[in-house]
């Protein structure tokens, strides 16, 4: 491929840890293989010089203050497709916590007397406020996902995205179910792709790839009662990652 | 009649945030030199209320993707002391041997691939893949490895899964450790060799500039204080930890969402040659045989200094890490279970020194043990006065350069006090504003 028919990919991070762009540079050897398929144009707002336009834009983390709304905005419309990366991207992600509590309380807890000094919003999601074509969920993104989708767009294919249960994963992994250690685990609603990277090493899962598509939530709330924990301590467990939507689920 | 001019540099670094660099010179002198932080505030200490004990960890570790593993630890040794929980020795061990790994990825990256650009006069990493293949390689190598002792000890080097209060969900079995101390012994000794040639070969290019400030670090009688010790400063002594708020007084300033620290004097400093100043008689022979090489006896006031302290350090956390493991084996690993029955609910404060400096957790538990305040002090945050103040020192002292020059000056000075990975790849916008 020639210089002049690689796509022109773009990176770029919003509200976020930067947890999902490092988790790219720790893949070795698959990525060098991939990147020489890509022309990056912009590595976040790394190289100033602008590209007009982007034939793929990755976006990580929420959207969160005045700014960064001005500024998704700006890309979406020089992007032909664009893919949100990581949990704070696709749903918002732990920053969306603070929308559960009153906004004046989040600035006071924080900055106190000068809460008012710096602007902030709701956190959400970038599909709440441009349209995102395709989504890499988890956090971190697993590596393993993120190439899944990045090939297939290279290759003018729509990418898969899972919709089947962690629980899935530890049964096909023969994993010991948590639940079995005294555990309350959100595997059960939460949707799959991590391989049960969580259970798999004795920790419950946390819910940091939002729910399946359609959730039995009540059901689950169920089970988490019965393992031990009051409504109020299920609802805290399964917005931890999931409180954008929480609302209206 | 002096020069007038003003310097603004877009997105220096990406310091657990963003920052540009604003500077005004009017008739040759200096009207105001400082890093503005633009990163979006994320709120943490008020959404960690209402949280419980065993979410602390897995929230606050999202703070930093780069730092993940220094929140996760500071996190749980301050749920560790506010639940009054004990834990064993081989967590301990465990804890400080992914503190060594994740302490040497930091500072080889940020030695080879962010400083070392700048010291042989080139504008990124991008040129020495082809100029100094070999020292890209090693950079890489030392990072891989320091990931799979994340991998194999905490389950993922990205927001670790392992660690929990009081201790481990999973032990790791002693094959794997095995594997990784062969690699200490046989990659990362001699690719530390390689970093050290390359430190050595532009030690004549690292900028002549000297500010004294106060120095914090932790401190401990036992060793090179990473994992645990009280506060020491160089101006004042120690402090316990616990009265940590006395020693970095925050403050908000409008140019920052980043909040400012100071302590006996304007500014302090945190990081690496913090550690060093404070604590340099307490580094292992392979730290000390850096040292030697790169004839650096005692303390510095130069920050371009805090490349040099990280390199010596690398030397000792990898020595430090196949010790660790060497204690692991002989004793051989117990699969043994968190201890998560708390025995008081209070106050509880964690102290660590993450590799740009010394980081502090706070949390107040309710006797559910669900979280009531939090309060975190991030390094780079306590640095940033500090960054203020030498440049208020350095721009007069260099008024004789061109513009672009003070401008490059000025983004070395913030790059040493070592700016994340990410920003390896970080070109710098620098804009004049006539």
């Amino acid at each position: 491929m020639s210089e002049k028919t690689k796509p022109k990919v773009a990176f770029f991070d919003f509200t976020s840890c930067e947890g999902c762009q490092l988790n790219k540079l720790n893949l070795e050897n698959h990525l060098l293989d991939v990147l020489a398929l890509v022309d990056i144009v912009e590595f976040r707002e790394a190289m100033d010089g602008k590209a007009d336009h982007y034939d793929i834009a990755f976006i990580e983390g929420s959207i969160s203050s005045p700014t960064c709304v001005e500024r998704i905005n700006d890309i979406r419309r020089r992007s032909d497709i664009l893919v949100a990366l990581g949990a704070c991207a696709v749903r918002g992600g732990v920053n969306a916590m603070k929308n559960l509590m009153p906004i004046d309380e989040v600035r006071e807890a924080v900055y106190g007397k000068d809460k008012y000094l710096f602007p902030t919003l709701p956190a959400q999601p970038v599909s709440a406020v441009v349209k995102v074509d395709y989504e890499v969920d988890g956090c971190p993104m697993t590596i393993q996902e993120y190439l899944h989708v990045l090939t297939s767009l290279l290759m003018g294919k729509k990418p898969v995205k899972p919709n089947h249960s962690v629980c899935v994963e530890c049964k096909r992994s023969e994993n010991e179910c948590v639940f079995n250690r005294g555990m309350v685990c959100m595997g059960p609603v939460t949707r799959g792709g991590c391989e049960a990277q969580c259970p798999g090493v004795g920790q419950y899962c946390i819910g940091c790839r939002g729910f399946v598509d359609q959730p039995e939530k009540n059901a689950a709330l169920e089970i988490f009662r019965q393992h031990g924990l009051s409504l109020e301590e299920a609802r805290k467990r399964m917005t931890m990652f999931n409180a954008f939507r929480w609302a209206d689920r | 009649m002096g020069k007038t001019f003003d310097i603004n540099v877009h997105h220096v670094t990406r310091v657990e945030g963003h920052g540009n660099i604003v500077v005004n010179v009017r008739d040759g002198v200096l009207e105001k030199a400082q890093l503005n932080v633009i990163e979006a505030p994320r709120y943490f200490e008020a959404f960690l209320r209402g949280r419980s004990f065993h979410e602390a960890a897995i929230i606050t570790s999202r703070i930093c993707g780069i730092c993940s593993l220094g929140h996760q630890m500071t996190s749980l040794k301050a749920t560790e002391a506010a639940l009054g929980l004990e834990v064993s020795e081989q967590t301990l061990a465990l804890r400080r041997l992914l503190v060594d790994g994740a302490t040497f990825q930091s500072n080889v990256l940020h030695t080879l691939f962010l400083a070392a650009p700048d010291f042989i006069g080139v504008g990124s990493v991008f040129p020495l893949v082809k100029s100094h293949p070999e020292v890209v390689k090693a950079a890489l190598r030392l990072k891989r490895l320091a990931n799979d002792i994340g991998d194999v000890v905490s389950g993922r080097a990205v927001h670790p899964i392992t660690c929990v209060p009081g201790g481990f969900t999973q032990i790791p079995d002693a094959a794997a450790l095995k594997s990784l101390r062969k690699r200490l012994e046989e990659e990362a000794l001699p690719d530390l060799k390689l970093a050290l040639e390359v430190v050595l070969s532009v030690a004549g290019n690292i900028p002549d500039f000297h500010r004294e400030t106060e120095y914090i670090s932790l401190k401990s009688d036992k060793e090179w204080a990473l994992y645990d010790g009280v506060i020491f400063s160089s101006d004042a002594g120690a402090t316990p930890v616990e009265q940590y708020l006395g020693v970095t007084n925050e403050h908000i300033k409008p140019h920052s969402t980043a909040k400012h620290t100071r302590n006996k004097r304007s500014s302090y400093m945190v990081g690496a040659l913090s550690r060093w100043n404070n604590n340099f008689k307490q580094i292992n022979q392979t730290g000390q045989a850096i040292a030697k090489q790169l004839g650096f006896a005692g303390p510095s006031d130069n920050p371009h200094h805090i490349t040099v302290a990280q390199l010596i350090e690398t030397g000792h956390c990898v020595q430090d890490a196949m010790e660790i493991i060497d204690a692991l084996l002989t004793k051989g690993l117990k699969d043994e279970a968190p201890n998560q029955n708390p025995t008081r609910y209070g106050r509880g404060v964690g102290a660590t020194e993450v590799p740009r400096g010394v980081l502090f957790h706070e949390y107040t538990y309710d006797r559910r043990g669900t979280i009531v305040a939090a309060n975190c002090i991030i390094p780079t945050n306590q640095n940033f006065s500090n960054i203020d103040d030498d440049m208020k020192k350095y721009v007069p002292e260099i008024l004789d350069l061109t513009k672009e020059q003070i401008a490059h000056r000025l983004e070395m000075l913030v790059r040493a006090y070592d700016p994340c990975i990410s920003c390896s790849v970080h070109l710098l916008d620098v804009t004049f504003v006539e």
